[in-house]
C-alpha cells in the first residue's frame, strides 16, 4: 500500500496490454450491440424494452434466474470447500479423486445438458434404475412438476460448474502453509476453529474471485436448463438466445441482455466493495 | 503422515519454463490461419455454399456426396450451420460489404429476413423454364417483391407417423388414412386408457420444435378455413378448445421435443405429427412396423402446410456465375430425385418421383401424395412477405398454446390479447394475406 | 485417539468416494452412450453396463468431413489462447494484486463486462470488425476473441494468488541484484504457479468448448466445436454423445498435464 501511489506508471504499464486487447475487440461491438436495444428505424425508442416487459416469458425468466443464483451459489461453494478440505486431509488416491472432480470443467455446457437429460428424461437412466428396483418412474422434467424440474437443473449445474470454484479454491489453498494450521493445532485449536480463523481468512482473495466469477457465470446459465426443460423453465440468457436466434429480433434480445449485464455489474460492484479492504493489506 | 502429492513438488522453475515454451510454440502452428474443415479449401474458384439445411451429420455426408458426384460446374465448399449462425453470417458479410459466400440455401423463413441482401434471380429463373416449378413456389420466392429472390430448391410438408402398435386401439370403423380431428382425439384417449394411463401422442413443442406450424397450417385452417383473419372468431375458439382436449391426451414431455423421430424410435411416443425430414428416421430399419398418414381433417377440410427451401445468392457474392451453375445443377430432375432418396426432401419441379425410394421415404411419399390429393385439402403457406418477423408471427401462435393448454387460461381472452400482438406486427408490415386467407390487403385479424 | 483418528480417515475416504461417484457417473454415462449401438439407446429400461458395445457411431462421427481439420484448429486456438491470455493477463493480475492504482475496480469491472453480456448480442458487430480487418475465417480471429473472453478469469485468479506471495521475498531478490522482471520470474512466478495453472486450464477449456464466437468468425477454418457442436443438435442422440465424448478426451489430457502444476506446492515447505 505504502508504495502503491508512487508506482502508478508501473501498474498502468502492466494493465495496458489487457486494456488494449479488450478495447480493440469489444469497444465497438459493445456500443453497436447496446445501441440496438434503444434505437428503432425512427431513432431512439423504448418500444423494445416495453416489448420485453410485455412478453409472457420475461418475468418468469427473471424469477427463475434469481432463484437459481440464490440456491445454486451457496450450495456450490459449500460443496467446493468440502471437496478442497477433503483433499487437504490427503486421502488415498487424492490425485485420482481430484482429477475426476475437475473433469466436468472439460465438458461443454451442451454436452452437460445432453448427459443430464439422459439421466432425468422419462425413459432415462434415473427412471431405468428406479424401474430395476421396482419403484416405477417419475416425470422429473414435466412442465407440471416445476419443483423437480428446477432441482434437476440445480443438480446438473452443480455438477457442471463446481469444478471452477474447486480449482480456484485449491489453487488458493496451495498458498496456505500447513505449518500455521499445525501450529494452531498444537495449541489445542479444534478443526472448526482452525478452519474459521486460519484457513478461511487466507482463502479470502480466492473465494472473492470465485464468487464474482461464478455469480456472473451463473447469471449466464442457460444451455443446461434449455436441454433439460425446453422453455418450461425460462432463464434470462436463454430468453436472449430465444429472441435472437428463434424470433430473430436482436433488439429485444439486446434489451434482455442489458438486464443481465446490469445485474452482473451490480453484483460485481457489490462483491468488490464488500470485500475490498482485505485485498491490499500486504 | 505420508504425502502423496509431494511427488509433484520440485518442478517449479524448470516446469514453469517448459510450460512457457510449450505454450509459446502454439501460435507458430497456426502459421496459415487454420486448416480447412469444409471439404473444399474455399480458395480460388470454389463456391462457398452456406446452408441451414442438412446440418445433421449423416444428411450432411449424403448431401456432400451428391454435390461431389452430380454437381460438376464448380467445386463446392458445403457449410451447413444452424439457422441463427446462418442469419448472422449472411447479415454481417453483406452489411460489411465483404462477402465470402457465393451461395446460400435455407428455408423460406431463413431467407425472408435477408430480402434486401439477395440479388435478383430473374435471369436464372428464365433459364430454368423447363424445370416446371409450381406457381405457388415461384410466387413465394419473390419474398413479397416483384422479382425472384431465390430459386426453389426442395419442399416438404408435415404428416402423422404411426407406430402400428397404436392401431390396436383405433376405434372400429375409423380409417387411419382418413382421420378427422375428432377421431384422432377419441383414438388417442382410448390409447391412453389402454396404455396404463400413459399418453402415446406427441407434438414437437420444444424450443426448436415446429409446433407453431401445426396451429398455423393444420389445426386452424381445418377448423376455421383461415390462418390470420379468423384468428379469434368462434371457430378458432372451438379449435383451441379441441387443442386443449388433445393436449390432455399428449405426452407432457412434448414440451421438450424438438424433433419427433427420436421419441418415436424410443417408443415414448407412438403417434406423432412432424415435418417429414424430422420423421424419416423413426421407422429405422423396420418400415413394416410403421405407417405414415395424412394429417386429420376438420370441419372446413384438411388443412396442410407447405415447406419450401430456396437457393439464393448474396449481394456482392464472389463466383456468382459459378454459383448460378450450381443452382441449375441442383434443380435438375436427377439431383432432385437423389435428394429425396437420400434426405427426404421432395422435388420442387415436376420431375417424376423415383420408384426405388427407401422404406421410410416411400411411406412418406405416399402420405404426402394422399394429403395433397385429399378431398377438401386446404393448402397453407408459411407467412408470406413478413420477412424477419416470421418467427414472431409464429410465436403468437405458440403463446396461445402456452396460455391455453399449459396455463389453462380461458380461450377467448387469450385469443383477444394475442390478436392484438399479431395485429401490431401486421400493421407495421402492411402485407397482403397469404393462403388460405382470402387475399386482402392489409392482412389483419378480423 | 488412534481409533478416533482411524474413524476420521475412513470418513474422509468415504466422502471422497461418494463425491467421485457423483462427479464420475455422468462421464461414465457419456462414454457408455457414445459406445453403444443406436438401438440400445432406445431401449427401456436403459442398460447400465456396456452389454452391446459398438463403435459404429463413433467411427462415422470421426470420419465425417472436417473433424481432423477442426481438431487441429481447435488445438492451435486453444494453446494460442492460453499463451496470449497468460502473456496479457498475468501482468494485469500482478498489477491488481500489488498496486492500489486508481481505477483498479473499474479495470476489473471492465474485464468482467464482456463475460456479463451474452456474446450472441455482440456477434454481428464482432464479425464485422474481423471482416474489416481481414482476419475473418482465420484461427487468429478466434484466438483473439477467446483471449479476450479468457482475460477476466486469468487476471482475477492470478491476482488472488499474487496477493498471497509475500512482497518481502521479491524485495530481497532485488536487493541481491535481480531486476524486477527477474525477481518476478525467479521468485513470484514459481510460487504463483498453481494460480497460473488454474488460469491456463480455464482459458484452454473456454476456448475448447466455445461455440458461438467461433462459428460466427469462421467459415471454412472451423474449430472442432464450431464444426460439430452446432450441427450435432439436429443429429441422432448417439452422434451427440459420440461428439460429446470426442470433444472431452483431448481436454482430459490437458487437465491431466495442468493438474501437476496446480497441486505443485501442497505439503512442501517452500516458505
Amino acid at each position: 500500500m505504502r508504495r502503491g501511489r508512487a508506482r502508478v506508471p508501473a501498474a498502468v504499464l502492466l494493465i495496458a496490454p489487457s486494456l488494449v486487447v479488450m478495447t480493440a475487440l469489444f469497444a465497438w461491438p459493445l456500443v453497436v450491440g447496446v445501441g440496438q436495444a434503444f434505437s428503432g428505424p425512427d431513432g431512439p425508442t423504448l418500444a423494445y424494452a416495453r416489448r420485453m416487459l410485455d412478453d409472457p416469458y420475461f418475468w418468469p425468466a427473471v424469477r427463475n434466474t434469481a432463484l437459481l443464483v440464490v440456491v445454486l451459489i451457496p450450495i456450490q461453494f459449500a460443496f467446493a470447500l468440502t471437496m478442497a478440505l477433503l483433499l487437504r486431509e490427503r486421502p488415498r488416491f487424492a490425485g485420482a479423486h481430484f482429477y475426476v472432480w475437475v473433469v466436468p470443467l472439460a465438458i461443454s455446457d451442451l454436452a452437460a445438458g445432453l448427459v443430464w437429460l439422459s439421466v432425468f428424461a422419462d425413459r432415462g437412466y434415473l427412471n431405468s434404475v428406479l424401474e430395476h428396483v421396482g419403484a416405477g418412474g417419475y416425470a422429473w422434467l414435466s412442465y407440471e412438476n416445476t419443483t423437480t424440474m428446477f432441482l434437476a437443473v440445480v443438480v446438473a449445474e452443480l455438477w457442471r460448474s463446481t469444478s471452477l470454484v474447486l480449482v480456484i479454491v485449491v489453487a488458493g489453498l496451495q498458498g496456505v502453509p500447513k505449518d500455521y494450521d499445525e501450529a494452531a493445532s498444537v495449541f489445542g485449536a479444534t478443526y472448526w476453529q482452525r478452519l474459521r480463523h486460519v484457513v478461511l481468512p487466507q482463502l479470502r482473495p480466492s473465494l472473492q474471485v470465485a464468487l464474482i466469477l461464478r455469480t456472473i457465470l451463473a447469471l449466464e446459465t442457460f444451455a443446461v436448463a434449455q436441454a433439460l426443460t425446453g422453455r418450461s423453465l425460462p432463464l434470462l440468457v436463454g430468453e436472449t438466445y430465444q429472441w435472437y436466434n428463434v424470433l430473430q429480433n436482436p433488439n429485444v434480445a439486446t434489451a434482455i441482455a442489458l438486464v443481465v449485464l446490469a445485474v452482473s455489474m451490480l453484483a460485481a460492484v457489490g462483491y468488490l466493495r464488500l470485500l475490498r479492504d482485505r485485498t491490499v493489506t500486504r | 503422515m505420508t504425502n502423496r502429492i509431494e511427488l509433484h513438488s520440485g518442478i517449479s522453475r524448470r516446469g514453469l519454463l517448459g510450460l512457457g515454451l510449450g505454450v509459446a510454440a502454439a501460435p507458430a502452428l497456426s502459421a496459415c490461419g487454420g486448416v480447412s474443415t469444409s471439404g473444399a479449401d474455399g480458395g480460388e474458384g470454389a463456391v462457398n455454399f452456406l446452408s441451414s439445411q442438412f446440418t445433421q451429420v449423416e444428411e450432411r455426408q449424403r448431401f456432400e456426396k451428391i454435390l461431389g458426384d452430380r454437381v460438376t460446374a464448380a467445386k463446392v465448399a458445403f457449410n451447413p450451420v444452424d439457422a441463427s449462425t446462418f442469419a448472422t453470417t449472411v447479415q454481417s458479410q453483406v452489411d460489411a460489404g465483404k462477402v465470402q459466400l457465393s451461395l446460400v440455401g435455407g428455408l423460406h423463413g431463413d431467407l425472408a429476413p435477408h430480402t434486401g441482401r439477395l440479388v435478383d434471380l430473374d435471369d436464372v429463373m428464365g433459364q430454368l423454364g423447363d424445370r416446371g416449378f409450381a406457381s405457388d413456389l415461384t410466387e413465394l420466392a419473390k419474398l413479397g417483391g416483384g422479382t425472384a429472390k431465390y430459386v426453389p430448391w426442395m419442399q416438404a410438408t408435415y404428416v402423422l407417423a404411426v407406430n402400428k402398435k397404436a392401431l390396436d386401439w383405433l376405434p372400429s370403423g375409423v380409417d387411419v388414412q382418413k382421420l378427422t380431428y375428432d377421431q384422432l382425439l377419441s383414438w388417442m384417449t382410448a390409447a391412453r386408457q389402454a396404455n396404463g394411463n400413459k399418453p402415446v401422442f406427441g407434438i414437437p413443442a420444444g424450443p426448436k420444435g415446429l409446433y407453431h406450424r401445426f396451429f398455423q397450417g393444420f389445426l386452424l385452417p381445418s377448423f376455421t378455413g383461415g390462418q390470420v383473419t379468423t384468428f379469434r372468431g368462434p371457430d378458432a375458439v372451438t379449435a383451441w378448445q379441441y387443442m386443449k382436449q388433445l393436449w390432455a391426451q399428449t405426452v407432457p414431455a412434448s414440451t421438450n421435443y424438438d424433433s419427433m423421430q427420436e421419441p418415436l424410435q424410443r417408443g415414448e411416443v407412438l403417434v406423432a405429427w412432424d415435418h417429414v425430414a424430422r420423421l424419416r428416421d423413426a421407422p429405422g430399419d423396420k418400415p413394416d412396423d410403421w405407417l405414415m398418414v395424412p394429417a386429420p381433417s376438420g370441419p372446413k377440410g384438411l388443412g396442410y402446410m407447405l415447406v419450401v427451401a430456396g437457393l439464393a445468392i448474396p449481394d456482392g457474392a464472389p463466383e456468382a456465375d459459378r454459383a448460378k451453375e450450381v443452382v441449375k445443377a441442383l434443380t435438375t430432375a436427377e439431383v432432385q430425385a437423389e435428394v429425396l432418396r437420400q434426405n427426404a426432401f421432395f422435388p420442387v419441379t415436376d420431375a417424376q418421383l423415383p420408384t426405388d425410394l427407401p422404406g421410410a421415404v416411400s411411406l412418406e411419399a405416399a402420405a404426402v401424395k394422399a394429403q395433397q390429393e385429399a378431398a377438401g385439402a386446404i393448402v397453407s403457406l408459411p407467412p408470406v412477405g413478413v420477412g424477419a418477423r416470421d418467427a414472431e408471427v409464429g410465436q403468437v401462435f405458440k403463446n396461445v398454446f402456452k396460455e391455453v393448454c399449459l396455463d389453462g387460461r380461458p380461450v377467448q381472452g387469450v385469443l383477444d390479447a394475442q390478436a392484438g400482438q399479431l395485429n401490431a406486427i401486421l400493421d407495421e408490415l402492411k402485407v397482403a394475406c397469404w393462403r388460405p386467407d382470402p387475399a386482402g390487403s392489409p392482412c389483419r385479424v378480423a | 485417539m488412534s481409533r478416533r483418528r482411524r474413524w476420521h480417515r475412513a470418513a474422509v475416504q468415504a466422502a471422497c468416494v461418494a463425491i467421485t461417484l457423483f462427479m464420475g457417473v455422468p462421464i461414465y454415462l457419456i462414454a457408455l452412450a457414445a459406445l453403444s449401438s443406436r438401438e440400445s439407446l432406445n431401449r427401456f429400461p436403459l442398460p447400465l453396463l456396456p452389454t452391446d458395445p459398438s463403435t459404429e457411431t463413433m467411427s462415422t462421427f470421426l470420419s465425417s468431413t472436417g473433424v481432423t481439420g477442426g481438431f487441429l484448429n481447435s488445438l492451435t486456438v486453444g494453446l494460442g489462447t492460453v499463451a496470449l491470455a497468460l502473456l496479457v493477463g498475468v501482468p494485469g493480475g500482478y498489477a491488481v494484486a500489488r498496486y492500489a492504482f486508481r481505477g483498479r475496480d473499474t479495470y476489473q469491472l471492465f474485464l468482467l463486462l464482456t463475460r456479463a453480456l451474452p456474446i450472441v448480442v455482440l456477434s454481428v458487430p464482432l464479425a464485422r470488425v474481423f471482416l474489416d480487418t481481414g482476419l475473418y475465417d482465420t484461427t487468429y480471429a478466434v484466438m483473439l476473441l477467446h483471449t479476450a473472453l479468457a482475460l477476466p478469469t486469468t487476471v482475477l485468479i492470478t491476482a488472488a494468488i499474487f496477493v498471497g506471495v509475500p512482497h518481502e521475498q521479491e524485495e530481497a531478490a532485488m536487493i541481491f541484484g535481480a531486476s524486477p522482471p527477474q525477481a518476478f520470474l525467479r521468485v513470484v512466478a514459481p510460487q504463483a504457479l498453481p494460480g497460473i495453472a488454474a488460469a491456463a486450464m480455464f482459458a484452454f477449456m473456454l476456448s475448447w468448448n466455445e461455440v458461438l464466437g467461433a462459428t460466427v468468425l469462421t467459415l471454412n477454418q472451423r474449430t472442432l466445436p464450431a464444426q460439430v457442436l452446432t450441427t450435432l443438435a439436429d443429429s441422432p442422440l448417439a452422434y451427440r454423445f459420440a461428439g460429446g465424448l470426442a470433444l472431452v478426451l483431448p481436454a482430459l489430457v490437458f487437465i491431466a498435464v495442468m493438474r501437476r502444476y496446480l497441486l505443485n506446492m501442497w505439503g512442501t515447505t517452500l516458505r
